[in-house]
């Protein structure tokens, strides 16, 4: 017997040929029965996410059981989208190692994202519940997620931002602490502000203020965020209680010149202001960072500080790699350990 | 057997210091009990050290610039085991260990074989306004330390290169809090410190002295309470405040302990 692996993912298929075998949650369950039952296999779990959709299973024999699989998929989603050149087929330890990496984040898109090992969790959890788990593809999954933590606390691979909104957060709480007391202006409503300011609502920020030359798209904004909208032409006012301002807006000049800030911030000499400049062209003078208490971070430098976190993390690969090997190693010695015991007593298909 | 309670204590410092410098270039650095520990066991040594020291003199050990720098460094450890993880400042800790061995190194290096004839306890009054002041120079030093971390923090964010040396560093918010708060902390010590040192008639020169530095701690709170500072100038005068009391500690070290 052999856990099996049959999938695809970003890097070996497009959307347009990933959404064809892509399971829906309600379908999760009932697949992976239908996939448990089929001949020669007798444990499956589905993963399908919007990167990857895998077929994990065990089988009697990998070849056949592979076969088996493939003959799944092609039903599933019909003989002509089926491109077996998009897929990936392992067996035995290959498997094992391909689901720890998979856990770990090492397979995703941004190396080291940590919501592919809830997605999996979920979807070990449907098939265990919908019966098409048993010892080994239970003790396979328990392990992946012990082997995720593991590689999540002893590494680096989960360290730094990989979008500007989580650049966003990190710097703002690199200055301030907890977000819980902080007020945000929102200059513009442009898309990546938006995210980057929801990212810092998500947080707990106290209070968020959006203006906008249009003032309609403020309220719109403000009311969708949580935030309060207010006149373009007087956001100054406030500024006082700001903490964290983003600017976004499509203006071809500066909108803050360091002219603008010197009077405004000597109003609150004590009290830092975290500039975050997403627009293109800028809407800050880059000047103004020099001034004490004022930091000045524009699109480029937040995505310096993104691509150092991504080649941070690529770095942590080879260790990460050096502990999901170890736990191959473990388990798959359980796995023979329990073949030779079992002096081939246990049968592997379900009746 | 003093000088080796010393020696192993600043191992412990050297240890954490090290250790955690390693853990952060290697960008693994957790929060560790192992840390804390090693912290504490220093702080039974340095306590030890100070308790024979003591009982050899016969007084509170604070007599020579030596025994000061041992005890402000005692004072550091004491008041980074009370506010560090009250406030729960990461890296408080490591940053607060180099100092501590470098005055343990100096105050080594400067106890020479012979030592100074002293008085013995020269009365109880003395001997509070001496360790109730190298307490209070132990959260101003303490504020230097934070002071530090904030200059290199904000570097970091100002250049927009954040190394990951520096990643695990406190908010800087957090840090010009504890700033203020060793500040405050050492000013009311050092109150206490000047009013027994008055009470007990202690020289005028070495008391003009500490309240030199009580009236620079203080401009530097005052300015602070009426929000006349930016952050960054609070950390440097932090910093600056302290090498200032380090000089008028040295004078009143090494003339001081000859009019007790």
């Amino acid at each position: 017997m052999e856990i099996i692996c049959l999938g695809l993912n970003h890097q070996t298929a497009p959307v347009e040929l990933r959404e064809k075998f892509a399971v829906p949650d309600a379908d999760l369950a009932g697949a992976a029965q239908e996939v448990a039952r089929r001949q020669g296999l007798g444990e499956s779990v589905i993963v399908s996410t919007c990167n990857r959709v895998e077929f994990y299973a065990v089988a009697d024999h990998a070849a056949n059981g592979l076969a088996e699989l493939g003959a799944h998929l092609r039903q599933r989603a019909g003989e002509h989208h089926y491109d077996p050149s998009a897929f990936y087929m392992h067996r035995a330890s290959d498997s094992v190692r391909h689901l720890f990496r998979v856990v770990s984040g090492l397979d995703s898109m941004v190396v080291g994202e940590t919501e592919i090992s809830g997605q999996v969790k979920k979807a070990y959890r449907v098939a265990a519940e919908a019966g098409s788990t048993g010892p080994h593809l239970n003790r396979l999954f328990q392990r992946a997620f012990r082997v995720a933590k593991e590689v999540r606390s002893n590494t680096a691979i989960t360290r730094g931002p990989t979008s500007v909104a989580a650049a966003g957060v990190e710097l703002a709480e690199r200055i301030f602490g907890g977000l819980g007391q902080c007020a945000i202006q929102i200059l513009g409503a442009g898309e990546i502000g938006e995210q980057t300011a929801r990212a810092l609502w998500s947080r707990g920020v106290r209070t968020l203020f959006v203006a906008n030359r249009s003032h309609e798209r403020a309220v719109a904004l403000a009311e969708a965020i949580g935030g309060k909208a207010v006149r373009f032409e007087t956001w100054t006012e406030g500024f006082d209680g700001i903490d964290i301002l983003i600017c976004s807006t499509a203006a071809p000049h500066f909108v803050l010149t360091r002219e603008q800030l010197v009077p405004l911030m000597g109003r609150r000499i004590d009290r830092p202001l975290f500039v975050i400049d997403l627009a293109v062209p800028r809407d800050v003078e880059p000047s103004v960072n020099d001034l004490d208490g004022v930091y000045l971070y524009d699109i480029d430098s937040l995505q310096a500080i993104i691509q150092l976190s991504i080649e941070a993390r690529r770095r942590e690969l080879a260790l990460c790699d050096d502990i999901i090997g170890r736990h191959v190693a473990e388990f798959v010695e359980w796995i023979e350990r329990g073949s030779r015991d079992a002096g081939e007593r246990r049968p592997l298909s379900r009746p | 057997m003093q000088q080796i309670a010393l020696a192993l204590a600043g191992g412990c410092f050297l240890f954490v210091f090290a250790r955690t410098m390693y853990a952060l270039g290697a960008g693994r650095h957790r929060r560790s009990p192992a840390n804390f520990a090693v912290m504490c066991a220093g702080f039974c040594l340095q306590t030890a050290y100070l308790y024979m020291r003591g009982r050899t003199d016969g007084r509170c050990p604070t007599g020579t610039f030596s025994d000061m720098l041992v005890f402000l460094a005692w004072s550091m450890v004491f008041l980074y085991l009370v506010i560090g993880t009250t406030y729960r400042l990461s890296l408080l800790g490591a940053f607060t260990a180099p100092f501590v061995l470098v005055f343990q190194i100096v105050a080594s290096v400067l106890h020479g074989p012979e030592r100074p004839a002293l008085p013995r306890s020269p009365g109880p009054f003395v001997e509070f306004h001496g360790a109730v002041s190298m307490v209070a120079y132990g959260a101003f030093a303490l504020s230097c330390v934070a002071g530090v971390m904030f200059l290199l923090h904000e570097r970091q964010l100002k250049r927009r290169t954040l190394h990951p040396l520096f990643d695990r560093l406190p908010p800087i918010s957090d840090l010009v809090v504890a700033i203020r708060r060793l500040i405050v902390t050492g000013l009311a010590l050092l109150t206490a410190g000047i009013a027994s040192g008055f009470l007990a008639g202690s020289p005028p020169a070495k008391l003009a002295v500490t309240a030199v530095v009580w009236a620079i701690y203080a401009c530097i709170l005052l300015a602070v309470q009426r929000r006349r500072l930016s952050a960054r100038r609070v950390a440097g005068l932090a910093v600056i405040a302290f090498v200032l009391a380090l000089m008028a500690l040295l004078g009143i070290g090494v003339f001081g302990h000859q009019t007790l």
